[in-house]
């Protein structure tokens, strides 16, 4: 489903380039359920943005879904967006004005879709996920697990091939955070591809498969030896990469 | 994109609808701008009315002569020396210098203002002159006939006499060719006039210049006359000279003597006036528009802060798979959606208040009359409105088009 080879990304300000992923190998098959780890500046957010298609690269080949992403516009980048993928985010990223229903419905006004049907979709979905009663509420009313579960429901009700989750659980506390795990392996289970970004050891190991990521490159993912690591600091210095 | 698709309008609508104070401190500034410029305009307007009605009476395109006295020595005359008027010079004028439509002798038959009919007296101005004087005051006969060339060459005893007169004087009664005592003599009334120039040009009656002469006077002595004229302003400021120059043969003065005969150019000031309102006129579009564009940077400005607000919204709605053409489409449809709106506002309170104050000025007799704007300013004023709106939000739809989802939604 995501194919990524040799993927490079710097950041230029002024005079100054931030050299931030360095050469990314990476296959994520459909229906996989994958996590990120890393510290704050390995170079996770930019990964996920660019597998989000939010952000572009310089090298490399970033294959989704067999389509090579790159190098076109804008436009057909949204519509790649609004095709294969969900976001979810930590802070939610519910819109404020617009109730529990109408942000879910979003990303099928889109779609072009009309809204009454948009509506009714989002209904149904949200009758599933058990957040009926909470349709007509404006994000400011709801809890936090609340607000995920509306923001997962907007990640999911335009059908994509792959949820990027964003530290999913970081503003949850841990019963609420095992609660949100539980749903995206449901999610998961229907065939869709979920990548989770996350900094916490319990979250990542509900997945199937731990990437971690120092430094811009991707340290052997494969390696069980490695599952058991708590930070890039324990990494033996011999096959630290430079 | 999609004008027509009533979605994108319901998705609109609801964002302006919670985000209300917004919405409305971005119309205010609009509605303000457009709302002075109808006052403006209006009050322009009733400017203009107010002396175009005072214009109205009268042709516009006159010439005034009074004689006065000799003040340059000439030829033996000293100073001092009164000028006055034959009637041959009118005839001399009238033939000798071209564009003129009309001329006519004007005298007033003052001793004695009393006019009689039946048991009925009262006191109305009388006023003799030639037939062609009815053009220069702009008359309307509403009954008979006005004084015509035959009364004139045959010194008839005929009157024309204004509504006023003839509501004072006959009532009901058909004046028509009924006999009343103008100072003391019979004339017989041939018609009836009415005058656009207010009262006191219906409160009068008028007769033939030379009839007058040989009842009252026995002289053809008189010291004004006046002219219509088909000239523009250039032409009549050569007629004037051309006249002045004819006069002072005739009646022997120094051409170059300003206060022998004295010239009023109707046509010269009733171009200033117009050339007047034409500068107000464009005056106060130089302010309404500078108004329109205040209000315009002010929306500007105001969207320009709201994209920055929601900045974290359209980088949401960039992630779901908004175009940057949607964005474009969302901001410049709410920035005209409230510019339109408010500027409507603006238009209809401005019309509001120029219609509760119109009746004010009714029948005032001072310059202002009326004031209004007419339909194709309304007109324009949208076509300017969906303009402005469209400009306003240009700049700041294009900025929110330009946000980058990854840096909008690390913002907190």
């Amino acid at each position: 489903m995501i194919s990524l080879n040799q993927l490079h990304k710097s950041y230029r300000s002024g005079t100054n380039s931030l050299h931030v992923l360095k050469g990314i190998d990476l296959e994520v098959e459909a229906g996989e359920m994958v996590s990120i780890m890393g510290s704050s500046g390995s170079g996770k957010s930019t990964l996920l943005n660019i597998l989000g298609i939010l952000d572009n690269y310089d090298a490399g080949v970033y294959r989704l879904d067999g389509h090579a992403v790159n190098g076109f516009g804008e436009t057909r980048a949204a519509g790649l967006r609004n095709q294969y993928i969900g976001f979810v985010f930590q802070s939610f990223n519910l819109i404020s004005f617009k109730n529990a229903m109408e942000n879910v419905a979003l990303p099928l006004y889109y779609r072009k879709i009309g809204r009454r049907k948009r509506n009714i979709m989002a209904m149904e979905l949200l009758e599933r996920l058990g957040l009926a009663d909470w349709a007509t509420h404006l994000p400011g009313e709801l809890s936090g697990g609340q607000k995920q579960r509306i923001a997962i429901a907007r990640a999911l009700i335009a059908r994509p091939k792959v949820i990027l989750a964003d530290e999913p659980t970081g503003a949850l506390d841990s019963q609420t955070s095992f609660e949100m795990m539980d749903l995206l392996r449901e999610i998961n289970s229907t065939g869709i591809t979920m990548l989770i970004v996350t900094h916490e050891n319990d979250i990542a190991a509900r997945t199937d498969r731990i990437i971690r990521l120092h430094d811009g490159v991707i340290l052997n993912g494969h390696d069980p030896s490695l599952h058991t690591l708590e930070s890039p600091a324990d990494i033996p210095a011999t096959i630290r990469p430079n | 994109m999609g004008w027509l698709d009533p979605d994108n309008w319901q998705e609109m609508l609801a964002t302006l609808r919670k985000n209300r104070l917004r919405t409305f401190l971005t119309g205010f500034s609009v509605a303000w701008g457009i709302f002075m410029l109808i006052i403006l305009l209006g009050s322009g307007t009733g400017l203009e009315n107010g002396v175009r009605q005072e214009f109205e009476g009268d042709a516009v395109n006159t010439l005034w002569i009074n004689a006065g006295q000799i003040s340059i020595p000439y030829q033996g005359r000293k100073p001092g020396t009164p000028i006055s008027f034959r009637n041959e010079d009118v005839d001399a004028i009238e033939s000798n210098i071209g564009l003129i439509d009309h001329i006519s002798p004007r005298f007033n038959i003052w001793w004695n203002t009393n006019i009689t009919y039946g048991k009925e007296t009262a006191s109305f101005d009388i006023i003799c002159i030639a037939p062609g004087y009815r053009y220069l005051e702009a008359l309307k006969v509403v009954q008979g006939r006005f004084l015509n060339e035959n009364d004139i060459r045959e010194g008839r005893k005929c009157v024309a006499i204004g509504t006023a007169v003839r509501d004072a004087l006959f009532k009901k009664e058909d004046p028509i060719g009924k006999f009343i005592k103008v100072s003391g003599v019979p004339f017989q009334v041939v018609g009836c006039f009415d005058d656009s120039g207010g009262d006191r040009d219906v409160r009068r009656v008028y007769l033939p210049y030379v009839t007058a002469q040989r009842v009252y006077s026995n002289t053809d002595r008189y010291w004004s006359m006046n002219i219509t004229t088909r000239a523009d302003m250039a032409q009549s400021k050569a007629m004037e000279e051309q006249i002045r120059r004819e006069l002072s043969q005739r009646l022997k003065f120094d051409a170059k003597d300003e206060r022998a005969v004295f010239i009023f150019n109707g046509v010269e000031n009733y171009q200033q006036f117009m050339n007047l309102f034409l500068g107000i006129r464009v005056f106060i579009w130089i302010i309404g528009i500078g108004t329109i564009v205040a209000g315009i940077v002010g929306v500007s400005n105001i969207m320009m802060i709201a994209v920055r607000e929601r900045t974290r919204e359209i980088g949401i709605r960039k992630s779901i798979g908004a175009t940057p053409l949607s964005i474009i489409a969302m901001v410049m449809m709410e920035s005209i959606v409230i510019t339109t709106a408010a500027g409507y506002i603006g238009l209809f309170a401005g019309v509001g208040v120029l219609e509760l104050a119109a009746p004010l000025f009714a029948d005032s007799d001072n310059f202002f009359r009326n004031p209004e704007v007419n339909f194709s300013i309304a007109l324009s004023a949208t076509g300017i409105l969906i303009l402005a709106g469209a400009i306003a939000g240009f700049i700041p739809a294009r900025k929110a088009a330009a946000i980058r989802p990854v840096e909008a939604l690390k913002e907190e």
